[in-house]
């Protein structure tokens, strides 16, 4: 990209939204997860499905519930609780001595720290019990099994970034290989090339992907190169039209008159030429590839559990919807601003290099 | 004229020979079969099954007779549906599909075009900005995001609609998936339109026509009918995207059509039924593109002489 396709690129504020939305998200997704205060396989089973909001758990209601529940598995009863400063402090009974080493169950729920003995009496029947509570924060709130939603959703960025990137570089490669080729060649050549793409074209992709897929186990590696098989058509097709323009001109045929072979021609003059074009179509297919990953993972024939995407988690969300539609919302917002932000960029990109001096916006 | 339509519809054979080999041959790379259940059956049983079948032949032989029958149009048992062929499946889900992608290839292209055009009539004005903006929106709104939205939107809250269900075709059970399938095409329509009726309304042959004095109508009819021709391109494209949407609308609306029995079929590796689908699918798509293109031939007088 010349200096002044550039310079309107950069001054188009709609490019620059998409661009600072973009580094927002993948910035968030590498480093976020680091930063929320949970792992993302960590489930909290007595916190599932909290609603998003910036109040710190356990609620008071929802640690007595997670008590009486800890409590039954002592063998014993909830008979005061009470949280202040920071401390929960605890009452509990029993028929029968009450094993200290049960209270271990206290902890073990994530929800108070090391708890402490203060009193017992009746030969432990009764204990009073101190333990600090934990302060969590799942502004977003938790999926069915009680794991952050933020933290899942960021984790689950990377995943479908790296797929996006991926699969882009990879359709990036066969494309513009297999376009300046068959532009550059012309003739016979071109044809049969170009015949082969226009017949791949023709085929219900995604339908083949599915079946794929299904031959195939699901996972990351398989839906990867399913979707750069599919994705590289636009990208020769692209690449072809300006091969076949840029093998005409003067610069070309003197560098072919001077004696340089058909591969350092392309890969000096053609394709440094095609550039422009290039970089359009590649960042249009990023979003395409990110949809049809998601739409994969929403049938559950793309990334497997544990390993998560944001299709994974809008299929979980669209599942539970009635019960807890944050649940759907959390990833829906991240995937959607994601596509957008790309679709943007794709388009401003376009208008910022069409020479007509971005009229399609007037 | 004729001499093209033989030569677009040889054309086609080999993408159907591609689409037809690549499915049978994928299906059987598969690891696992067909009778893979939860607990295996004894191996005579598995013999006989593969026998009855004709599983147990070399591949080039099961290929050439799925060729042959599917020659006669018989596409062969199901596996997981005892008692019913993949054509009587395909031939129940069918209706559903079509009408589901009739309708929303008839949605897509009015209403498309209708905001298209509205936006490249009022150029730069907030209108167009609008449309601009809700174009990129359907665009990058997953279908499966739009149909929860909407299931609870006008199922579960106001109670208009039922959420998910056929019923035999009932407007109120066609409403939402409609919409959903419809939904990006509405945007990718738009926007083409837009393009290229501005491009149009900027040409020369317009400007003429109004420095003429011609009313605003014919001008606007003139310039439609050129700017309309990608749009007619788009068509063969469009009507392979809403075959494939309906596999996730299906899914979620819970509707028997092709898509549906595609999913199951795919997850029960029931191989005659996928491979039925991706045929019936495939065919299809390329009559559309077919379609497409003797339409811009009819419409395009350009592509005419160069023909």
């Amino acid at each position: 990209m010349s200096a002044r396709p550039l310079g309107r690129f950069l001054r188009d504020r709609g490019a620059r939204a998409a661009l600072a939305v973009l580094a927002l998200v993948t910035l968030a997704c590498l480093i976020g997860p680091h930063l929320t205060g949970h792992a993302p396989e960590r489930a909290y089973p007595d916190l599932r499905q909290l609603p998003a909001g910036l109040a710190a758990e356990p609620s008071p209601e929802r640690l007595r519930a997670a008590l009486d529940r800890i409590a039954f598995r002592m063998r014993a009863r909830v008979e005061a609780a009470s949280v202040s400063d920071g401390t929960l402090r605890l009452a509990l009974a029993a028929d029968a001595p009450i094993d200290r080493r049960s209270l271990v169950y206290l902890p073990r729920s994530d929800l108070v720290g090391p708890p402490r003995v203060v009193a017992a009496e009746d030969g432990d029947r009764r204990l009073a019990v101190e333990a600090p509570v934990r302060r969590l924060h799942f502004l977003l709130g938790t999926d069915v099994h009680g794991r952050d939603l933020l933290t899942r959703s960021l984790v689950a960025g990377r995943v479908s970034l790296l797929i996006g990137l991926t699969a882009t570089l990879a359709a990036l490669a066969i494309g513009v290989a297999y376009g300046a080729v068959s532009g550059y060649a012309g003739g016979a050549v071109d044809a049969l090339m170009m015949r082969a793409v226009d017949v791949l074209y023709a085929l219900p992709f995604v339908f083949f992907v599915i079946v794929l897929v299904v031959v195939f186990r699901p996972g990351l590696g398989l839906v990867l190169f399913a979707i750069a098989a599919v994705e590289w058509l636009d990208m020769a097709r692209i690449v072809r039209g300006q091969a076949q323009a840029l093998a005409r001109r003067d610069f070309v045929r003197a560098a072919r008159a001077l004696g340089l072979g058909a591969r350092a021609i392309l890969a000096r003059h053609i394709v440094p030429n095609a550039l422009g074009p290039i970089a359009v179509a590649a960042t249009l297919i990023v979003p395409r590839v990110i949809l049809t990953e998601s739409f994969l993972s929403f049938l559950g024939l793309g990334v497997q559990e544990p390993a998560t995407s944001w299709g994974v988690l809008v299929a979980e969300g669209a599942r539970s919807i009635e019960s807890a539609p944050h649940m759907l919302a959390a990833p829906a917002v991240f995937l959607v601003a994601t596509l957008v932000a790309l679709n943007t960029l794709g388009d401003r990109l376009a208008d910022a290099l069409d020479p007509r001096g971005g009229g399609r916006r007037g | 004229m004729i001499g093209l339509v033989l030569r677009r519809l040889a054309e086609a054979v080999p993408t159907l020979f591609v689409i037809v080999a690549g499915s049978f041959f994928l299906m059987r790379l598969a690891p696992g079969g067909p009778f893979d259940l939860e607990r295996p059956l004894p191996p005579a049983a598995m013999e006989n099954l593969a026998r009855v079948y004709g599983l147990d032949q070399p591949l080039p032989v099961q290929f050439g007779r799925y060729l042959a029958a599917l020659a006669r149009g018989d596409l062969g048992p199901s596996f997981s549906y005892r008692d019913l062929g993949v054509a009587d499946l395909l031939a129940r889900g069918l209706p559903v599909s079509l009408t589901l992608g009739a309708l929303a290839l008839l949605l897509a292209l009015t209403l498309g075009i209708g905001l298209g055009g509205l936006a490249a009539l009022r150029r730069g004005g907030p209108a167009d900005r609008l449309v601009g903006l809700g174009a990129a929106l359907a665009l990058s709104l997953p279908s499966f995001v739009v149909a929860p939205l909407l299931q609870i939107a006008f199922g579960l809250s106001l109670r208009w609609l039922p959420v998910s269900g056929w019923e035999g075709g009932s407007p109120a059970h066609l409403v939402l998936p409609v919409l959903t399938l419809a939904l990006p095409q509405v945007g990718a329509v738009a926007r083409l339109t837009r393009a290229s009726l501005a491009e149009a309304l900027a040409a020369q042959p317009v400007r003429t026509m109004r420095s003429l004095g011609l009313p605003p109508g014919r001008v606007l009819r003139h310039a439609l009918r050129g700017a309309l021709l990608p749009v007619i391109a788009l068509a063969g494209p469009l009507a392979a995207a809403l075959l494939t949407g309906s596999v996730v609308v299906e899914t979620i609306f819970g509707l028997p059509g092709i898509g549906r029995y595609f999913v199951e079929g795919a997850l029960n590796r029931d191989y005659t039924l996928v491979m039925g689908t991706v045929v019936l699918v495939g065919a299809f798509v390329v009559l559309f593109n077919l379609a497409a293109d003797l339409l811009a031939l009819w419409a395009d007088p350009r592509l005419r002489q160069a023909a």
